[in-house]
Parts: C-alpha cells; structure tokens; sequence
C-alpha cells in the first residue's frame, strides 16, 4: 500500500516504475508455481489454437466428406472423422474459438453487472441494498443449470443466448463479494477524505471502491471460467447451447453419444478437450489465488 | 431449567424472522419463474399452440393463460396457483405437472442420496488425511483426484464410463433404471425401484436395478467426493493449526485422537452444513447424469420437456428444485444452530 501512496505523491513515472515492479514481482512468484504454469501453458494454446485456427486445422470442419465417415484415427485424420465425415481434430480446434467466445461473453457482462450490484448496495445500505441482496438470495437460491436451461429455453437455443443465460446465474457471487469489500472500504479513512474533499458518491464509487474489489474479482472470475466451460458445454449437450454445424465442444459430444459403442473418438475427443482446457483455467485460477489472496493461501 | 417468557419470545421472534426470510425467497422465486415463463418469451401462447395453429385455438389459449389482464393480476393468479399446489398441466403428458414432478422425482431422489453417500463416506476421511498430511503426497494425490472432479464434464465421464463398464468389460447394467424384462414386476409403494422391490422381496429385480444405479451413482459420488474432500481439508486444516490442538499433543493424546477426537468434532459442525447444501448441487447435477443414463428422474423429465416447448413442466421442476434448495439451505443454518453449543 505505501509504495502505491508514496508513487502516487511523487507523480507519474514513478507510479508507473512502482507499478511495473509489482507486476514483474507477480510474475516472478507466479512462475515458481510449477502447476499454476501448467495451466497458463493450457490457456496459451488454447488461445493461440483460437487465433490460428485456420492454419492449425489440417481440414475444413464443415465441408462434409461423406466417403470418410466415421474413420477410426489414422494417418487421414489424426483423431478420426465424424457421422458426416468432418475432421474431428479440425473441429476441436475451431471449437477453441466458440469456447473463449463464450467465457468473454459471460465474464465481460457477470463481472461488471455483479461488482456494480454490490458495489452500489454496499455502499448505499439501507433499502436499496435490502432489495438487492434479497434478489440476489432468489439468484443463488436457484440452482445454475436449471436457471440456465429455463432461460435458454424462453430465450430460444443459441450460443449467444446460452452465454446470456449462463450470465443471469453467475453475477451473483460477484454481488456478494463486491458488497463485502465495499462494506468494509466505506467508512474507512481514505475514503472519508476523498468525500470531505467534494467528490461525488459516483466518483468514489468508480475510482474509489471498485479498484479495491478487483483483485478478488479476478480471483473469482479465473476460478469461474472452467465453471462456465461446463455449464457451456452442457447447454450444449442438452442441445441448448451452439446449433449445429458449429463445432461447439459439448454440441458435438451430443452427436457423438449416439456412436459411443461402435466409434468412441466421436465424443471422447472433443469431451478431452474441455477437461483439459477446464483443468487449465482451475490451475491458473488456484495459482492467481494463492498469490492475490494470501490469506486464503493455507486454506484451500 | 425452566424457559424464561423472554427466551420464548426471542425463540418466537427468531422462528418469525426465519419463516419470514423462506417466504420472502420463495415468493422471489416465484417471480423469477413467472417472469421466464410469461415475460421472456415474446408470445408465450405461440410456443404453446405453435406457429400454423387457428386465430381460434390462437385466442382459446390466450384467454385461458390470462394474457388479456394486467401483469400483476397475472402473477397474483400464478402464486394462488402455486401455492394450492397447482403448477399447470404438462402439454405433453397431459397430465397436472405436480404429478409428473413426484412420479419423476424418487428416481431422482434415490440417485443423488447414493451419490452424497458416497461422497461423504470417502470424501470426509480423504479431506482428513489430505490435511493431516499437508503437502505430502496423500494430500497431493487427493488434491489432483479433487481437481480432476472439477475439471470434468460429467456427461461425458458418463459416456466414457458406459463405454469402459458396460460395453467393454461388462461389469454393470447400460442406460435406464432397469432391464425392460423386469418393468411392471413389482408394484410401486414409494416410487423408488430399489425400495419398492426389496420391500416387495423381489431379490432378482432389486440386484438388476443395483447393477443399473452403480454407475451414475457413482459419477454423482465422485463429484460429491471432489467437493466434500476439498471442503474437509480446507476446515481440518483451520483446526489442526490451532493451539487446542498442540495441547492435546501436549497432555499426550495419541494421533489418532487429536485429529478425529479434538480436530475433527469440531470441524464437523461446519462441514455438516455444507454438506447438507452439497445435496441441493447433486439434485441438479442429476440433470446431465440422467439425460445420459435415460435415468427417469426430473432430470431427463425436465430435458425432455425443455424440446417440447412444455414450458409449464419446465417452470414446475426449476420451482420444485429451487425450493429443495431454498429449503436445504435453511436446513443447513437450523443445523448450524442446533450443532454449534455456543449458539445453543
């Protein structure tokens, strides 16, 4: 805390040297983590799968051939072909796109629309955070999936929808979180003086609270990510979520459980696929705790 | 000891303030269901009668859902409803929902007691070595198999396990409750297969339905198992590093006291709780499980209505399971409450 005040009196370039100091710092105890690293390495691939899925992928993952169905894994498709003769491989990795597609979608709206709520409800108390947190208690009440599935089917199957759906169930942890740390934030001292100094209950809001929320909603929101993979995913099975022939993960499992007995790559690769990736996202998630919060370190 | 009249007003007062937070919470859960049935869909009479159907049938349904009154007459009418136990009637079975719900829900309700079951009687004692071991390899190796629980989809883990079990080796019973050869044998008393044929004594047909439950039971178990050990390690882990500990180390109480004697009684009064709440989890994780397995529970009740635009039997099994939830929940602080002395 006292580097962030003393930079921020001494002025700009300064802060800015503080600030990079902390984060080589992050980065250095990050990297002696060996598991957090094995989930960042996952995360990396996947990313760099999405943005050069085009020339990563040895085929199309929609031109249908349907000579070269359901070929087992070989030298012609490495993880074999589907019911209409597509390249799984192919299509696991365009998949990698509809998967991050998903998880921003969710996190850009459920994180901000969250920390708003609770920021706001702590902040203010009385009725007003009455009314929020008693909505919040219906939020969390109900149990994800099954909120998902009745909004995606008023909403109508689709992946924009599904990760619309999968948003209204998972901004309330965010709510709670952000409301606590409000709380405790509100009448401290620092934030007395900014208010004794004239500036707005917004302004305190924005610059003042929220960025103390961050680092836990960060925590939260990695450790959030392969929650909402799965949920994506099993919209997607239920057949919710991406129609096809979009190459979704779980969409494609669908198709592939009615050949489970006789061509078990159909769904086994694109299920392998999520583990991995949602593996991922658990290790980076543990591994950014440890480092943000370390008073949970020993805990979990 | 005498109960004084001021406890019997403040036991009063607290069993008020609880009946009126379940209220409250369930009322909200009404909206909720009520605003994803009639306010999210654009028309919901068309996702009833469908798109080529008569002005006729159009404006017979529109009337009978009450679509001509004002909003919150509509919801005054929905919650009467509800609350008389009235959820609608099903467009595909034709049948009131509430029925349809309890004809599903002990298929259901058998799977998901067998899971936490499971998960309690290996989680709890993994969590304690996990902790007792910290940073050793046991704790290690439960950590990973924890993390794995997390990390997998489980209708997949179910597609594999079918193919690896029952297609494969052969060791337990494919999809369904149980073999076609022996529905209709015994004659329901609870609704659940296994209950109902051992009480009937149908040996043969209560071990079919054992080798058909195995499996998704389980999966259910082994999710149970990541969440309960992870928990259990996490609380033994608060009490083990505590000084009552170290004392009953001092006074020469063997290990094997300190930690399930002294360390894990009183972790037990928090883990009680979140396992009570873990339940609520398995009841929905059962969708996928069921949808899987062709498990006739409200899982699959559910998903199946989900395609046929039954938006009734839908809102019913989300109203159903979000009061399970509502209700563990309030179980679980009761609980709290009775366990903990210093809050007796």
């Amino acid at each position: 805390m006292s580097t962030i005040d003393q930079a921020t009196i001494i002025g700009g370039s300064a802060a800015r040297a503080a600030q990079w100091k902390q984060v080589v710092s992050f980065c250095r105890r990050f990297s002696r983590n060996p598991l957090g690293m094995f989930g960042l390495a996952i995360i990396v691939i996947l990313l760099f799968c999405a943005a050069f899925a085009p020339w990563l992928a040895p085929h199309d993952p929609y031109l249908p051939n349907l000579q070269a169905r359901l070929t087992p894994p070989g030298p012609e498709f490495w993880l074999g072909s589907d019911e209409l003769g597509r390249d799984i491989l192919s299509r696991v990795i365009y998949g990698s796109r509809l998967t991050l597609l998903i998880v921003g979608l969710v996190i850009v709206t459920a994180a901000p629309i969250g920390l708003f709520i609770g920021v706001v409800s702590g902040t203010y108390g009385g009725w007003l955070d009455v009314v929020f947190m008693r909505v919040t208690d219906v939020f969390l009440a109900v149990p994800k999936l099954l909120l998902a599935l009745a909004f995606v089917a008023a909403l109508g199957p689709g992946i924009v929808n599904a990760a619309l759906a999968i948003t209204l169930t998972a901004w309330p942890p965010y709510a709670r979180m952000a409301r606590a740390e409000a709380l405790a934030v509100r009448n401290s001292d620092y934030v007395n003086a900014v208010r004794l100094a004239g500036a707005s209950e917004m302004r305190i809001i924005f610059f003042h609270i929220m960025p103390m929320c961050m680092s836990s909603v960060i925590v939260r929101m990695t450790l959030d990510m392969a929650g909402i993979i799965l949920t994506a995913a099993g919209l997607g099975f239920i057949g919710l979520g991406a129609q096809p022939p979009l190459p979704e993960w779980g969409a494609m499992i669908s198709t592939g459980r009615k050949f489970i007995f006789d061509q078990w790559w159909v769904a086994t690769v694109p299920g392998f696929a999520i583990f991995i990736v949602s593996l991922g996202f658990n290790l980076l998630g543990d591994a950014i705790r440890d480092l943000l919060d370390p008073h949970l370190k020993a805990r979990i | 000891m005498a109960l004084s009249a001021t406890d019997n007003v403040h036991r009063l007062g607290r069993v008020a303030s609880w009946l009126a937070t379940v209220a409250v919470t369930l009322l909200g859960l009404v909206a909720l269901t009520f605003f994803i049935g009639r306010v999210i869909p654009i028309d919901p009479v068309l996702s009833i009668v469908g798109e080529k159907a008569t002005q006729e049938a159009y404006d017979k349904v529109y009337f009978a859902l009450g679509l001509d009154k004002p909003i919150w007459e509509q919801f005054t009418t929905y919650t009467l409803k509800l609350l008389q136990g009235d959820f609608g009637t099903s467009f595909t079975t034709t049948r009131p929902v509430l029925s349809d719900l309890l004809t599903f829900f002990p298929a259901t309700l058998e799977l998901a007691t067998i899971g936490l079951f499971i998960g309690i009687v290996l989680g709890v004692p993994a969590g304690v070595a996990s902790a007792y071991w910290h940073d050793k390899w046991p704790d290690h190796l439960i950590r990973i198999i924890g993390l794995i629980g997390y990390s997998v989809p489980i209708f997949w883990l179910g597609l594999v396990g079918l193919y690896v079990f029952y297609f494969k080796l052969d060791w337990v019973s494919g999809p369904g409750q149980i073999d076609v050869f022996y529905v209709g044998i015994v004659k329901p008393i609870t609704n659940s297969i296994l209950i109902d044929s051992a009480l009937r004594g149908e040996w043969e047909v209560f071990w079919n339905a054992v080798s058909h439950i195995t499996l998704p039971a389980a999966l259910i178990g082994y999710f149970s198992l990541a969440y309960i050990s992870r928990m259990t390690r996490s609380l033994m882990l608060d009490q083990l590093t505590q000084e009552y500990v170290l004392t009953a180390r001092l006074k020469g109480a063997n290990e094997f006291e300190v930690v399930l004697g002294h360390a894990l009684r009183n972790a037990a009064i928090p883990l009680v709780t979140i396992i009570a709440l873990s339940y609520g989890g398995l009841l929905e994780g059962s969708v996928l499980i069921e949808t899987v397995f062709g498990w006739p529970g409200i899982g699959s009740y559910i998903a199946s209505s989900l395609f046929r635009g039954d938006i009734n039997a839908v809102l019913g099994g989300t109203f159903l399971v979000g009061a399970i939830f509502v209700f563990l929940n309030q179980l679980s602080d009761v609980l709290y409450a009775t366990l903990d002395p210093r809050t007796r």
